[in-house]
């Protein structure tokens, strides 16, 4: 299958045969792509997959934050989004007092957290109140760009496997494109540098394959 | 005054419908969401795109739209004798043409609250750096990922000499009689900036316009190769 690049503008078809999804909009009974990404045909529907840009958080999204400030009774949390997001306290693990919040978050720590609630003004809510949601305390974030998760997570988990397989490192991705990995510092280089190498080569096929062989050799 | 035109060829050799070289190469800043190198004859121009992201001082947010905050500045040693660094009367009045340039194929509406900063650096200059940096601020902004209805492109056009020319050089700019610089959504042709400098008969404008749509959707093709190249690998 070859995977057809379009850019914003492009045709992608008529509003007769075709109906316009994720990354498209409508002019004249046209549908055309509105960003930059992988055009997809699903069920009827046109999407466009993004290849880059900012964060679009989703409900029930498993995400990263780095904490901007303890306020009285909640905290901003950075998601990699074009909105902070506020963690209630309600929503956090402890029972916290009014006005002590940063007895257990300071800015700059780092949470696992799910996002629970956008609306139309785009205030976003977290909660700690999931399985995978903690505060981080150890081991090592990167960051990629959020477009290229999927890719490193792979069909099935498969991508994920296979580093998880050859470098032995405990890895959580997040889906606002940052990654929390736990392991010995060598593997942890090559774990990286496998990362790094997916998010550059992304768009490409027989991506895992290649990754598999690089750790392989890396191994020996 | 020197000649400008002789046996229908212009100063640089070009004929008169005949752009300068140009050279696009996106993505080519790693912290920046997304960024342009641009290369168009004399002139050289990089354009970084950060956004869409929280507004900050909180008063200047729109809770309806994204802001487009572009910043035109150029670089002291870009042209011969040393600018003045720093924001002064020209680049003030090119940053907001382009921010409205380019706000209007945006979908600003999907990011309230928000800002998309797009600062377009001007490291050499040789007339037509408007055009240059609007140019290379689209493809940054394409290859940010932000949702636009088109990418769009600029291109100037005007009269050297009494004869109406496609992209102007330096010494044309200075020495001709007007330079009309246009930024198009190359799709719909629509015009989202039109400035005029000089004088041009009625009949003279729609030929240089005509000129100028023509030399702008060369441009536009260049644009998406630029970013195919980049995507394609």
């Amino acid at each position: 299958m070859i995977r057809k690049i379009v850019l914003p503008g492009s045709l992608l078809g008529n509003i007769d045969e075709k109906k316009a999804g994720n990354g498209t909009f409508i002019e004249d009974g046209k549908i055309y792509s509105s960003r930059l990404g992988i055009l997809e045909e699903k069920n009827d529907y046109l999407n466009v997959i993004p290849l880059s840009g900012v964060y679009e958080p989703v409900v029930g999204d498993n995400v990263i934050g780095i904490i901007q400030e303890a306020m009285r009774n909640a905290w901003l949390v950075d998601i990699n989004a074009s909105h902070f997001a506020l963690l209630g306290v309600e929503e956090s693990p402890w029972r916290v007092n009014y006005g002590e919040t940063a007895r257990y978050l300071k800015a700059g720590e780092m949470i696992i957290a799910t996002v629970i609630r956008i609306d139309e003004a785009r205030n976003i809510e977290l909660s700690m109140k999931c399985k995978p949601c903690r505060k981080i305390e150890d081991g090592v974030i990167i960051e990629i760009q959020p477009s290229k998760i999927p890719r490193v997570i792979g069909k099935g988990a498969s991508m994920l496997s296979v580093i998880k397989k050859y470098t032995g490192c405990w890895m959580f991705v997040a889906q606002n494109g940052r990654i929390w990995l736990k392991c010995n510092e060598e593997k942890l280089a090559y774990a990286v540098e496998a990362i790094r190498k997916i998010e550059k080569e992304a768009h490409t096929v027989g991506l895992t394959q290649r990754i598999e062989k690089m750790l392989r050799e890396k191994n020996e | 005054m020197s000649e400008l035109i002789k046996d229908g060829l212009r100063i640089d050799g070009r004929k008169p419908d005949e752009l300068r070289p140009i050279k696009i190469e996106a993505g080519v800043l790693y912290r920046a969401d997304g960024s342009c190198y641009l290369e168009w004859g004399g002139n050289k121009v990089l354009a970084a795109v950060y956004g869409p992201r929280e507004a900050i001082p909180r008063h200047i947010q729109d809770p309806t739209k994204a802001l487009v905050n572009a910043r035109y500045n150029m670089a002291s040693f870009s042209v011969k004798e040393r600018k003045r660094p720093g924001p002064d009367r020209r680049s003030t009045e090119i940053s907001k043409v382009t921010s409205e340039a380019l706000e209007n194929v945006i979908f600003t509406e999907l990011f309230p609250r928000t800002t998309i900063d797009v600062n377009i650096e001007v490291l050499d200059a040789e007339a037509g750096t408007r055009c240059a940096g609007i140019t290379a601020a689209a493809v940054a902004l394409a290859d940010a990922g932000i949702p636009m209805r088109d990418i769009p492109v600029a291109c100037a056009a005007g009269k050297v000499d009494g004869v109406v020319v496609l992209d102007l050089s330096a010494e044309e700019d200075q020495q001709g009689d007007a330079d009309l610089p246009i930024a198009i959504s190359p799709r719909s042709e629509e015009i989202l900036l039109l400035q005029m400098d000089g004088h041009l008969t009625y009949k003279e404008f729609e030929e240089a316009l005509e000129l100028a749509l023509k030399g702008a959707k060369y441009v536009s093709k260049l644009q998406k190769e630029a970013l195919m190249k980049k995507y394609k690998g």
